[in-house]
């Protein structure tokens, strides 16, 4: 078996595998559970000010977008930070550390934007015995209303200045939380890098209305008949981190800064996307709310196997190879050409890549062959788009075939070349650089 | 001979008659309809004697657009309800679902469709209204599938309608004939109910065509005649003691069957013996046997391949503890005291018996309406061309009194269907009965 262990910023876990701040680290009860079905570690539930807790809705806070066969696939919530006394939230802190002393524990925070509070509670989090502090700049709703959350996390000028006040009065390591509702994320981790952060993790929920009761009209969840715009996570928003990690990843300006993954991971299989993208770790939550905290078996042994059969000795080993993988459209090789091909022996006749191809793309999949019902790719037409490949639902009828050097591209009659050429030197580009 | 009534408990009884397929609860369906590719011109629809989109609602259902799948599905067949619990789909729209080549297990068209059809019949929804009335009349003869299918139509249209039916109840073999675990609480009746509700459809009872009226006194009275009665006469067996007690009809038992209020009043015998290779064949011994008969042994003279009930009807039936011997023709009923004891069978050559309290024949039914000629007939039914127009204008026939096709609820539902298109059209055309 791999090697699992971790060392993120110095933090130790037995694996990568930390569940995010939220609702399963909500408390000791489930961070302890957490812990016995084997959790690397826990981003503790978002800490505020110490004072009377936030109070949260007492109507619905959950809504989910489902698949047919009611897979949840999206997830969203306006759930605030704690709503427990912060001194209770210390006390089990410290306690829990106490009792598990090989796992992680990073304690979130979220206090008003001004030094003393800041000051002030990293005082008590640096006395539980805690490995780290993670910075929720993300909160997307009731938090960000009141200039905490994601109303921080969107000026990197204010990322950038507390972050350097965590790094002054507090000798734990600090992980930036970057909220997704913004432009570019690369600014946000920039700043959290020139204010010292030890790391970033990414993404927090993107704000999201998950539907509409079409009887009442109001949204859904709604309380009281009205709803308001909550955080979006979950197996729907995957793709949506992927890129702004690898985005944080490749920037000339951050490049080196470990990141801590998050968003819609649900098996190994996501989480090897993220650490490829160069995520150090991976963090999850939707996943254990949706099937409970025994999710981390697959994660587990899934990683351990790939890693097995990959020949990788340690996660480190796995960390941003697929990061060089990512380039800018404008360096695409323009003279690679492929060309979809249908396997007629798994073909079962559906039609699909015909109708998408016929409505929407090129005309390049026949329906019939000798007047019966048979689809094949016309070379002359197909532009190798992979849409027939998306819809067909048989996994590897479709495939694409890229053309060796020497062979003839049946659409444009060109001969494939096989040297690179992109678009910023393509003839038709205006503004191409000459080689 | 043992032949006696109430052989089980009431418990049993009612185990042995609940549905079939029992029906997909509203999760169920939305998995099963993910299942669904919803193929481009898709091979299920060309395997549909009623070419009913199947991708189409299908993709309803999977929506929450049920109003819509069912609309979809009743305007290309108004019995789609009785089709979606009765139709061999093995050898149909599922049979060519794509699904089979992938995973060997088709979408469960039928099952999507019953889920639909029924939600809609039992909101008494209607998705269909009358044309303004055109004051053109059409008699159908038989309340079967086909008779109701054209009726619906032709009503569609705003032409009157008039079903005149031998029996007391409308249906057909909806009503008399489909086994009673495909057709459970009372459905025929309620399907009729909806579709009549369109309105300008009436319906005569106990008037049987041959002894108390002819096609030409139709014709007198109606624009258009459609022809739907079905298949009245049993295929004999052509031996001696035919007619001796205990040797029945199959259909005539199954139509005991489900007429019957209360089960336990029906007698069965201890060991029976069905003679055929069809539907009615597998459908009286699996019932028989359900009613608690011992030993059912279906017998038929050729071998599997050549059997018209499916493989899953077949494997059905077996599972209910029916036996079924291939390759025996029936020689001889051997009676005691007038009633049959024993069936002798040969088989290559070589001759055994089976002892039978009671034999059932179930080697078809043929066509034994007294036309006198009226029509004419091809192979022994009414010859129609592909617009179900007999030899004779102004008369239409469809279902299983009609030589083409299979005799199927759903062929006889698209008979009709097509009939009332061609009928429309001659009367739009005519201009009679202004
Ligand atoms: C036992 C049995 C089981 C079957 N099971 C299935 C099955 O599971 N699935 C399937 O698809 N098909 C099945 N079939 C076949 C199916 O029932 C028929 O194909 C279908 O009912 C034909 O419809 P129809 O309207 O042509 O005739 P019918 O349903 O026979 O209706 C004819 C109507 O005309 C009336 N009639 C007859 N003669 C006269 C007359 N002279 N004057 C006035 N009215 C008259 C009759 O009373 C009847 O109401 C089965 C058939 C049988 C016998
Ligand atoms: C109900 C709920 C509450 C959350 N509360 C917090 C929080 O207090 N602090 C925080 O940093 N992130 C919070 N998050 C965001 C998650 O930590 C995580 O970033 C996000 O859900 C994406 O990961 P996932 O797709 O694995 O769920 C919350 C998420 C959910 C679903
Ligand atoms: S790759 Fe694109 S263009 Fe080529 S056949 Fe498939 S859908 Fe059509
Ligand atoms: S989508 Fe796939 S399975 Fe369907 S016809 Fe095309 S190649 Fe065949
Ligand atoms: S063939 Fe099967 S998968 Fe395709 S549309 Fe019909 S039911 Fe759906």
């Amino acid at each position: 078996m791999a090697d699992l262990t971790s060392n993120f910023i110095g933090i130790h876990s037995p694996n990568p595998f930390w569940l995010a701040s939220a609702p399963p680290t909500d408390k000791a009860y489930n961070v302890v559970r957490a812990f016995e079905a084997g959790w690397g570690g826990v981003v503790w539930k978002t800490l505020g000010e110490d004072g009377p807790p936030l109070v949260n809705v007492n109507g619905p806070r959950y809504g989910a977008w489902h698949s047919g066969d009611r897979r949840l696939v999206g997830f969203n919530n306006i759930e605030l930070i704690t709503d427990r006394p912060l001194d209770l939230n210390v006390r089990e802190i410290t306690q829990v550390k106490k009792d598990w002393p090989d796992r992680a524990m990073i304690v979130s925070l979220m206090v008003p934007c001004n030094e003393d509070a800041w000051k002030e509670i990293l005082h008590k989090i640096e006395d539980t015995g805690a490995d780290g502090i993670e910075l929720n700049f993300g909160c997307p709703h009731g938090m960000s209303e009141r200039g905490m959350g994601a109303a921080v996390g969107q000026v990197p000028e204010y990322v950038e200045m507390v972050t350097r006040w965590c790094k002054e009065y507090s000798a734990m390591p600090v992980i930036v939380k970057l909220t997704p509702n913004i432009s570019d994320i690369r600014q946000s981790a920039r700043a959290a890098h020139n204010g010292g952060a030890n790391a970033v993790s990414m993404i927090n929920t993107i704000n999201s209305i998950i539907s509409v009761d079409l009887d009442t009209f109001s949204i859904n969840p709604s309380t009281g008949g009205k709803g308001t715009h909550g955080g979006y996570c979950g197996p729907a928003v995957k793709p949506i981190a992927l890129n702004m990690v690898a985005e944080v990843a490749r920037d000339e300006q951050t490049r080196g800064l470990p990141i801590s993954g998050i968003g819609g991971i649900t098996t190994w299989r996501d989480a090897v996307d993220f650490i490829a993208l160069g995520a150090g770790n991976v963090q999850v939550c939707t996943a254990a709310m949706t099937y409970g905290f025994k999710v981390i078996d697959d994660m587990v042994t899934g990683l351990s196997d790939f890693m097995d059969s990959k020949g990788f000795a340690s996660v480190d080993e796995i960390v941003g190879k697929a990061v060089d993988k990512v380039t800018d459209w404008k360096y695409l090789d323009l003279n690679t050409i492929v060309k979809a091909q249908i396997d007629q022996e798994q073909c079962i006749e559906c039609g699909r890549c015909h109708v998408v191809c016929e409505d929407t793309s090129h005309q390049a999949i026949s329906a019939t062959k000798d007047g019966s019902r048979h689809f094949e790719v016309i070379d002359e037409e197909c532009v190798g788009c992979n849409l027939c490949v998306s819809v067909c639902p048989v996994e590897g009828c479709i495939s694409l075939r890229e053309l060796s050097v020497g062979e003839i591209d049946k659409r444009t009659g060109e001969t494939v070349s096989g040297e690179y050429a992109n678009w910023t030197t393509h003839a038709n580009n205006p503004m191409r650089t000459n080689q | 001979m043992d032949i006696r009534a109430a052989r089980l408990t009431a418990d049993e009884y009612a185990h042995n008659f609940s549905d079939m397929h029992p029906p997909l609860g509203d999760t169920a369906a939305l998995v099963e309809a993910d299942r669904c590719y919803f193929c481009y011109d898709a091979p299920c629809t060309e395997a549909c004697p009623t070419g009913i989109d199947v991708a189409g609602f299908i993709s309803m259902i999977k929506s929450g657009n049920n109003s819509g799948a069912a609309r979809l599905i009743l305007q290309e067949n108004i019995i789609g309800g009785s089709c979606a619990r009765v139709c061999p789909t093995e050898t149909l729209c599922e049979q060519a679902c794509v699904r089979n080549e992938q995973d060997h297990r088709p979408v469960s068209i039928g099952l999507l469709q019953r889920h639909a059809v029924d939600a809609a019949i039992n909101a008494g929804q209607q998705f269909f209204s009358r044309a303004p009335d055109t004051g053109k009349r059409v008699a159908i003869v038989g309340a079967g599938p086909a008779g109701l299918s054209c009726a619906h139509g032709l009503a569609r249209q705003g032409h009157q309608v008039t079903i005149i039916e031998a029996r007391e109840k409308s249906g057909g073999l909806n009503e008399y004939g489909l086994a009673a675990y495909k057709m459970l609480d009372d459905f025929a009746s309620r399907e009729i109910e909806y579709i009549a509700a369109i309105g300008g459809i009436e319906i005569r009872y106990g008037q049987h065509l041959g002894d108390d009226f002819d096609t030409g006194s139709l014709l007198n009275e109606f624009d258009a005649i459609f022809l739907g009665m079905g298949l009245d006469g049993v295929n004999s067996l052509n031996l001696a003691n035919e007619e001796v007690d205990g040797v029945m009809s199959a259909v005539d038992y199954i139509s005991q069957i489900r007429q019957s209020g209360d089960l336990s009043e029906l007698p069965v015998g201890r060991q029976v013996v069905v003679i055929g290779g069809g539907m009615t064949a597998i459908d009286i011994a699996t019932q028989v046997k359900l009613l608690g008969a011992d030993e059912v042994t279906l017998v038929y003279r050729r071998g599997p391949e050549a059997m018209v009930a499916s493989e899953e009807e077949r494997e059905f039936t077996q599972i209910k503890g029916v036996k079924i011997l291939y390759n025996a023709k029936p020689v001889n009923i051997i009676t005691v005291d007038g009633h049959v004891r024993e069936v002798e069978f040969e088989r290559k050559g070589e001759t055994f018996s089976l002892p039978a309290d009671m034999l059932f024949k179930a080697i078809g039914q043929n066509f034994d309406a007294k036309l006198d000629g009226a029509v004419e007939l091809e192979k022994g039914r009414i010859r129609v061309d592909a617009q179900r127009k007999t030899s004779v204008a102004g008369i239409w026939a469809g279902g299983d009194c009609v030589c083409d096709g299979e005799d199927l609820t759903v062929a006889a539902a698209q008979d009709g269907k097509l009939a009332a298109k061609s009928i429309n059209e001659y009367l739009l055309k005519s201009g009679r009965g202004e």
